[in-house]
């Protein structure tokens, strides 16, 4: 109970922000939100002793129970390593959001209200046991990442951005809710645990690869994989914290969670280790070649993201190869699990760290193209002392986190040629090749960022501003990111014992029962002769060669279509287009043509359902005697009807619909219905006082009236309507198929509801939910004629947005 | 009783129908309200017309051959909300006349660019 | 509407606070014999609106000074907490109760829950009523 009502914690504390920020709008508002992740991550710490030890935590709030829907928090090792993640990375962005957003220019309200919308919905995503609230949280991750992107809302590149990665997130979300509701019928549970524990039988399933397609769309658009990637580099358009945050440390690796949570499940699939493996290398392949086009700071780290996201990926495919190997534990397959989570650590801290420094260049000197900066180095040492050590780690240089875990995925990538079958003993080959490109292309970029920033020739005639070093308060998150890279080198074996181990267990458990039995130890150096060595010092100096000429070959990008993004823009196009195009074939804007619709599809429909029920009957018996009364009414009702039908005045037509009312009353009297007598007599009597008072106001209108013309077509229409309302009267009378609820009534009516007209009681106790919303539908009527007369909207058309 | 009542139904729905397809508003409203009365009767017929006495049950003695309370119950909801509809639409119409000057529906299609 | 309308009001005078005291009858004997909020709101307005036809709208607001937009929503709020108030009893929604008591005056007579929802139906039906008459006679 308590650790999902912890997931649920930022959402409500965001429930203050809008009173905080407009009531002590002289504090800046992130120092409150502060607080929330920073007590999180104090407490999720306290867990790690006991999750490091391989136990876990389960906590159930019934959501829907009739439909077994509840909020189950279960955190086990890589439940606890993503919350740390979240809330630590959360606290750091927090705090250097509080420098970065001006307190008095920004609209932090709406700003920060999202982001701990989005800490919410991030924590349920990694702790949902139950897999319908997990893609309840999930789709909640996008809908805060479509805020948070489009928070400059004035901008068109902003709002393009964000309905982009909206477009494409839900599309795998829902690609996803698929996967998971097959996997609750093969299953017969939406329990993640229940269905690992099922996961041998679900192999043979025919859903089982159906499933795992799916559900790899959701990952794949999420974490930004090749072809999903495009909306990343868009969503740079979301200010810098944003960026840091969501499209770095944390929302982007939601999908890698999710193969790794699901790995248990799918590991049995050929299918699931060729995909993720591939696509994944692909991924980190294409992502690193064109983080070289970018102009754009952002868009290089955006780039840079795609790649790193595409390795940790792959590692992920290679963890699950370990489930065919029988000595999985002995080969070096068993890196590939540690290696994922270990980079999935490294890469938010230096990514974190640059993100941080992308953002600070480009507040301090207002621009962040690439071609203008240039020479910062004394000016911002600091930034550049940060900047360096987040690059240098991404290239994988020692000292620093990233060079442990860069071996690592070399070494993983190797390994897969060791492996033989799916046909890897074929295409194995290749998987170490395209890792080797893609690391050398990491190494350019990452220099490219660092060095075309800070070092050569300062443009101090190209910036809009004139560039300085950050505020303190700026640096402290990038510092303490930067220092973490460096430590992370001189204990990785102290941050795998207690973060990385307990979460690879939860990823392989057909391989470790528990975080001790993971056997892995990292260490800097591991001899003189093995090929990750060799690959190592081949990329540094390909690298370093490719680097120094860059600026020769660095054109070359130009002559690259973009594919891709323009597929996206046709598509959209299209089918905006499209749908406009198709609705005008309809919509013709009489309603005359749209009534037609309906009643052709009334009498299609009702008379259909009849031939194929076959359900016409009228029984003749069982009907109440005709008298004389009866038929002079009706004769009268039908005599009003007629002079409607035929009357050239509207006065006239008024007065025999008045008539008709008043016939429709008698007739009330007559079935022995005294309530709707007398409302229907009253009712009768204020409408037409209501058409005189519209009338009233209106006489030109009645004076000269066009005579109303017949037309086949609607007669035909009409009769057809009239013909199907008395075959469907006639069968309700004949055949009943249900006993009248009345009886119910009438024996309860005075012992239990202690009243004695039935038919009031029925509305005000038995149906009394009719009643409610009547009456709510009456006030609503009366709002709409009140704004209809009151507001004259039209008389003020200067203010029309659009003239 | 309840045959001859089934035909003024469909009579109703008829003309109703028929005054919604033309062209003036005012029409267009009268057939609405035919077309709740057609609704109202409907759902009585359903119910049977048979009963003896109306469905109320005096100081506790039960009679047993009632009119069916449930359509009654649900036609008084429906009488009121059509009212409330009525007028409704007779606000629209007389307001579509102040600022547009007629009440005729081709003249108030609308152009495209008016979207 | 300047005619001489004597006959009129003076009938009105009368019949009005006729038509009132039967929509009274009529809404508290509604549990047990026909009647109730909708036709007691109707009534009601109906003889507010007749006061108006007589008298003309600018007089009848000054003799019966009721915002009637107020009146729904007063209306609305009382039937949904009446329908509400049955979870405070940890019954489910819109469970009505209703007992015997011995008053002054009246005698035995039966209090029920239900009466209050009806009075919120009373109040919304005549508030919307007079809120559409209002607001279409008034406007110029």
């Amino acid at each position: 109970m308590s650790l999902v009502l912890l997931i649920f914690l930022p959402i409500i504390a965001a429930l203050f922000i809008p009173l905080l920020f407009k009531k002590v709008g002289q504090i800046h508002t992130g120092w409150f939100v502060l607080l929330v992740p920073a007590a999180l991550f104090i407490y999720y710490s306290t867990l790690l002793p006991s999750i490091a030890e391989g136990g876990n935590r389960v906590s159930e709030l019934q959501w829907i129970p009739s439909l077994d829907i509840a909020f189950i928090a279960y955190i086990d090792g890589l439940s606890l390593l993503f919350s740390l993640l979240i809330t630590g990375i959360g606290a750091l962005v927090v705090l250097y959001s509080i420098f970065y957003l001006d307190k008095y220019r920004e609209q932090l309200h709406n700003f920060y209200v999202y982001l701990l919308m989005f800490m919410t919905a991030m924590l349920g995503v990694v702790q949902s046991d139950h897999l319908i609230s997990l893609y309840l949280f999930w789709e909640l991750t996008s809908i805060s990442s479509f805020l948070l992107i489009g928070y400059w809302y004035t901008r068109d590149r902003s709002r393009f951005g964000a309905l982009k990665s909206m477009m494409i997130t839900v599309f795998g979300g829902l690609m996803m809710l698929g996967g998971f509701v097959l996997l609750g019928i093969m299953g017969n549970t939406y329990s993640i645990r229940e269905l690992i524990s099922q996961a041998p039988e679900l192999v043979s399933h025919d859903f089982f690869v159906w499933a795992l397609v799916l559900i790899l769309l959701g990952a794949f658009t999420k974490s930004a994989q090749f072809p999903f990637y495009i909306w990343l580099p868009d969503a740079m358009e979301a200010p810098t914290p944003v960026s840091a945050y969501l499209h770095s440390a944390t929302m982007v690796k939601a999908g890698l969670y999710l193969v790794a949570r699901f790995t248990p499940i799918f590991a049995a699939s050929g299918t699931w280790v060729w995909l993720v493996t591939g696509i994944g290398l692909f991924t980190m392949l294409w992502g690193s070649f064109f983080a070289l086009k970018q102009k754009d700071l952002k868009g290089i780290l955006a780039f840079s993201t795609v790649s790193q996201l595409g390795l940790i990926m792959s590692l992920l495919g290679v963890s699950a190869a370990g489930f065919h190997v029988e000595n999985a534990t002995e080969i070096a397959l068993n890196y590939a699990g540690f290696a994922a989570i270990f980079h999935l650590i490294n890469h938010a801290v230096f990514k974190g760290s640059l993100f941080m420094i992308a953002g600070i260049v480009d507040h301090e000197t207002g621009t962040r193209d690439i071609r203008k900066l240039g020479g910062l180095m004394s000016l911002m040492p600091i930034s550049f002392t940060v900047a360096m050590i987040g690059a240098f780690s991404m290239a994988g240089l020692p000292p620093f986190g990233g060079f442990l875990s860069k071996e690592m995925f070399l070494t993983g990538m190797v390994a897969l040629t060791e492996f033989d079958l799916f046909s890897m003993d074929v295409w194995g080959i290749m998987f170490p090749v395209i890792a080797w490109i893609g690391s050398v292309f990491t190494f350019i970029y990452s220099f490219y960022f660092v060095f075309h920033t800070f070092a050569g020739k300062h443009k101090p005639e190209e910036l809009p501003k004139p560039a300085h070093e950050a505020p303190k308060g700026m640096l402290i998150s990038p510092v303490f990111l930067a220092i973490l890279a460096v430590v992370i080198f001189f204990i990785p074996n102290i941050v795998g014992e207690w973060l990385v181990k307990p979460a690879v267990a939860a990823i392989q458990p057909f391989m470790y029962d528990s975080p001790q039995a993971v056997d892995v130890h990292v260490a800097a150096w591991h001899g003189y002769i093995t090929t990750e060595l060799w690959m190592t010092i081949a990329i540094f100096t390909v690298g370093g060669l490719m680097f120094w000429t860059l600026r020769k070959w660095q054109h070359l990008y130009d002559r690259f279509p973009n594919t891709l993004n323009s597929l996206y823009d046709n598509l959209m196009f299209l089918s905006d287009t499209g749908a406009n195009r198709f609705s005008r074939t309809y919509m013709t804007g009489f309603i005359r043509s749209y009534l037609v619709y309906m009643f052709s599809f009334l009498v299609i429909i009702v008379l259909g359902t009849f031939v194929l029920n076959d359900a016409f009957a009228i029984d003749m018996n069982n009907t109440a005697p005709v008298g004389l009364y009866e038929i002079v009414i009706m004769l009268a009702l039908v005599g009003s009807t007629v002079t409607i039908l035929f009357s050239k005045s509207r006065l006239t037509a008024i007065i025999a619909l008045g008539a008709v009312g008043y016939s429709v009353a008698l007739f009330f009297v007559i079935f022995r219905a005294p309530d709707l007598a007398l409302t229907q007599l009253v009712i009768e009597t204020i409408s037409v006082a209501l058409f005189l008072l519209a009338f009233y106001h209106l006489p030109q209108i009645s004076r000269k009236e066009e005579r109303m013309r017949f037309r086949f077509g609607n007669a035909l229409i009409a009769f057809g309507v009239g013909v199907t309302m008395t075959l469907v009267a006639l069968a309700a009378h004949s055949g009943k198929a249900l006993p009248s609820i009345s009886e119910f009534y009438k024996e309860t009516v005075y012992k239990e509801a202690g009243g004695g007209n039935i038919v009031n009681v029925i509305l005000v106790d038995y149906r009394g939910f009719d009643t409610l919303f009547e009456i709510g539908v009456l006030g609503i009527a009366g709002i709409g004629i009140i704004t209809l007369i009151k507001l004259r909207l039209t008389k003020k058309e200067g203010q029309h947005e659009n003239k | 009783m309840e045959i001859i009542m089934s035909v003024v139904i469909g009579f109703l729905f008829m003309a109703a129908v028929y005054l919604m397809l033309s062209k003036s508003l005012i029409r267009i409203i009268i057939g609405t309200g035919l077309l709740s009365h057609g609704a109202h009767l409907l759902l009585l017929t359903m119910g049977g017309l048979g009963g003896e006495s109306p469905p109320v049950v005096a100081d506790g003695v039960s009679v047993s051959d009632y009119a069916d309370p449930l359509p009654q119950a649900l036609i008084l909801t429906a009488i009121v909300i059509s009212f409330a509809v009525t007028s409704f639409f007779l606000v629209v119409a007389y307001r579509a006349y102040q600022e547009l000057g007629t009440d005729n529906m081709e003249l108030l299609k609308g152009t495209e660019d008016h979207e | 509407m300047k005619t001489n309308d004597v006959m009129l009001q003076t009938v009105t005078k009368v019949v009005t606070f006729i038509i009132l005291m039967f929509a009274v009858h009529i809404f508290f004997a509604g549990h047990y014999t026909p009647g109730g909020g909708f036709v007691g709101g109707l009534l009601t307005a109906s003889a507010i609106v007749l006061l108006m036809l007589a008298f003309g709208i600018q007089t009848v607001k000054k003799i019966v000074p009721v915002n009637y937009v107020v009146m729904t929503s007063v209306g609305l709020l009382l039937a949904i907490a009446t329908a509400a108030a049955s979870i405070l009893f940890d019954v489910p929604f819109f469970t009505h109760a209703y007992d015997y008591f011995d008053l002054p005056l009246f005698g035995k007579t039966s209090l029920h829950s239900a009466m209050l929802f009806d009075a919120g139906v009373y109040l919304v039906v005549v508030g919307v009523t007079m809120t559409i008459i209002q607001t279409i006679g008034e406007d110029e």
